[in-house]
């Protein structure tokens, strides 16, 4: 029987031959990455254990990237506990450098390894053909502790992509039409794999931006299949697979899905629900106080080469403040170099450090009582960025700058 | 016996337990915020022994283990839902806070009323009705019966 990505990455990392979907076993990880809206709580949990051990610093790599800088006393605690802890056992530390899963994107994730992130979008490695998994801190422990985990095999739903992209339409839009096609648990405890002449026609931070947000639709994992734009990004980065997997032709798959990426139009997922999706146009008009360009999702430099093309020669309306950070510090140079942070700045936006931002709701540019919020952050939960009365519409890159532009939901034909 | 808490479909953990509090020193300091933007008296008015009873896909989005956390240190005996997302359910299990899948029990209890859940059979009495639910696979219920995943550490 042939085996799906993800059964391949977990058999490898199990060291037997094959595996099938609902069977346990224990695998060996090849990365742990973990950031500040977990580690303290993480170092407690060692140093409360009888006999602390670290199995391989080396595979250890710690973000500060969720309340950066520091915003009250009582984070300031908890960063310098994992400062310190970092320190102290040589582990990875980065602070400032950016959203914790485009610095590992950056600086360390390749095709085929197994990676434990305490965080839950970790599927986006996946983009390289990576199983990245989102997991809590007593699996970190555990995993950072003994080196190893368990994993149960996920089925696999698998989505082969077809033609290309139309003009004005995102890798965002398309993974945001497949979880409002599948519902919020569609691939609950499943992988998603992607693959298809489609996928070629999408660069790494489509790919990225994609695989990031599987998490949204319930998914334990997502994969595409690595080809030469995946060994090309990592070329660039200075790295090689470790394994490069395709499903078997005779893969079984929970269900096949087709998509021809032609049909998709740009989208806005509605509050509180992010698979409360509807075609952009229907939200067109919705006033607006806030607009976010940034975050794992969507904070990399082709974002903001997109908002900054409409953007140009425009103005932010005078009612709304639009935050523009980038997912890392690279990217956030790369913007400089190119007059992207210009252009965004002379049109009165506010250009912040690399960090989560108000994608996640309790550090900068969080959101008041009955506010509204467009975003191409990861989620629109209820009260998810600030408020628990406030409300989050997500959509684009293209769209958020757009909406910037006019004080209300607007797509970028509109402007 | 413990009193419901029932809450309906798609409760992430946002909601369990909101990104402001996470950075808190410890669960103990987060846990009076727990389901703050739907039940701003849960946490006051929770006790010991009681029980969260939900819909479809309980504990969806963030991995943020203070979720299943903060109702563990509350006193919560168990979860019920018809469904739960993974990384919380997993996230559960590993603290030793019970979750039980129960496909009728939702739509056939109100908030407020006792119940009393045998862990073991999987059986869940409310009045004079019985509820079955889906046993936990074994690998977990292990995890569980040890106290969770940290207590093995400490044996190994």
């Amino acid at each position: 029987m042939g085996m799906t990505i993800a059964e391949k990455i977990i058999a490898a990392a199990a060291g037997v031959e094959s595996v099938k979907p609902g069977d346990i076993h224990t695998v060996e990880l090849d990365r742990l990455m973990s950031n500040d809206g977990t580690t303290h709580l993480t170092i407690d949990m060692y140093n409360n254990l009888k006999k602390p051990h670290i199995a391989d610093v080396n595979k250890l790599v710690w973000i500060v990237d969720h309340n950066v800088p520091c915003d009250s006393v009582k984070t300031a605690a908890s960063h310098k506990k994992m400062r310190d802890f970092a320190k102290a056992n040589g582990i990875k530390f980065y602070e400032g450098a950016g959203v914790c899963h485009q610095v590992m994107m950056e600086n360390h994730v390749t095709s085929g390894e197994l990676i434990f992130g305490a965080d839950s979008h970790t599927c986006a490695y996946g983009a390289v053909g990576a199983f990245g998994t989102g997991v809590g801190c007593t699996d970190y422990l555990y995993a950072m502790v003994t080196g190893h985990s368990w994993l149960l095999v996920p089925e696999t739903l698998r989505f082969n992509l077809t033609g290309k992209l139309n003009k004005g339409v995102t890798a965002r839009d398309l993974i945001l039409t497949i979880i409002g096609q599948i519902g919020a648990n569609g691939a609950n405890y499943m992988a998603m794999e992607f693959g298809g002449e489609g996928l070629k026609t999408l660069n790494m931070s489509d790919r990225i931006s994609i695989c990031n947000l599987c998490v949204e639709a319930g998914a334990k994992t997502a994969l595409m299949e690595v080809d030469d734009i995946t060994i090309g990004y990592l070329k660039e980065h200075g790295r090689k697979p470790k394994h490069s997997f395709k499903s078997d032709d005779d893969a079984k798959f929970a269900k096949v899905y087709d998509i021809d990426l032609a049909t998709i139009k740009p989208i806005v997922a509605k509050p509180h629900f992010v698979d409360s999706v509807v075609d952009a146009k229907e939200c067109v008009g919705i006033h607006i106080d806030e607009a976010f360009l940034g975050s794992c999702n969507n904070g990399r430099i082709e974002d903001l080469r997109a908002g900054a093309a409409i953007i140009k020669g425009k103005k932010v309306h005078p009612l709304v403040r639009f935050l523009v950070v980038p997912a890392s510090a690279a990217v956030y140079k790369q913007a400089l170099d190119e007059g992207i942070i210009d252009t965004f700045m002379e049109a009165g936006a506010i250009v912040m450090n690399p960090n989560c931002s108000v994608c996640w709701g309790s550090c900068q540019g969080v959101i008041g009582e009955n506010e509204v919020l467009i975003s191409t952050g990861t989620r629109n939960f209820k009260g998810r960025a600030g408020h628990k009365d406030s409300f989050v519409y997500l959509a684009s890159s293209e769209t958020v700058t757009a909406s910037a532009i006019k004080g209300e939901i607007a797509t970028a034909d509109m402007v | 016996m413990g009193k419901i808490f029932k809450f309906n479909q798609d409760v992430d953990t946002d909601q369990i337990i909101a990104s402001q509090y996470l950075l808190f020193p410890t669960i103990d300091d987060m846990k009076v915020h727990a389901f703050e933007s739907l039940d701003p008296v849960f946490a006051s008015n929770v006790e010991p022994g009681d029980y969260v009873v939900a819909s479809e896909n309980f504990g969806c989005g963030s991995s943020r283990e203070q979720a299943p956390s903060v109702l563990k240190a509350l006193g919560v005996k168990a979860v019920i839902a018809k469904s739960f997302a993974r990384i919380f359910y997993r996230n559960a299990i590993n603290i030793g806070l019970p979750v039980i899948v129960c496909k009728e029990l939702h739509d056939n209890v109100e908030a407020g009323d006792e119940m009393e859940l045998s862990l073991q059979e999987g059986i869940v009495h409310v009045g004079d009705k019985e509820y079955e639910c889906t046993k936990l696979p074994e690998y977990m219920q292990g995890i569980l019966d040890q106290g969770g995943l940290i207590a093995s550490l400490n044996r190994e």
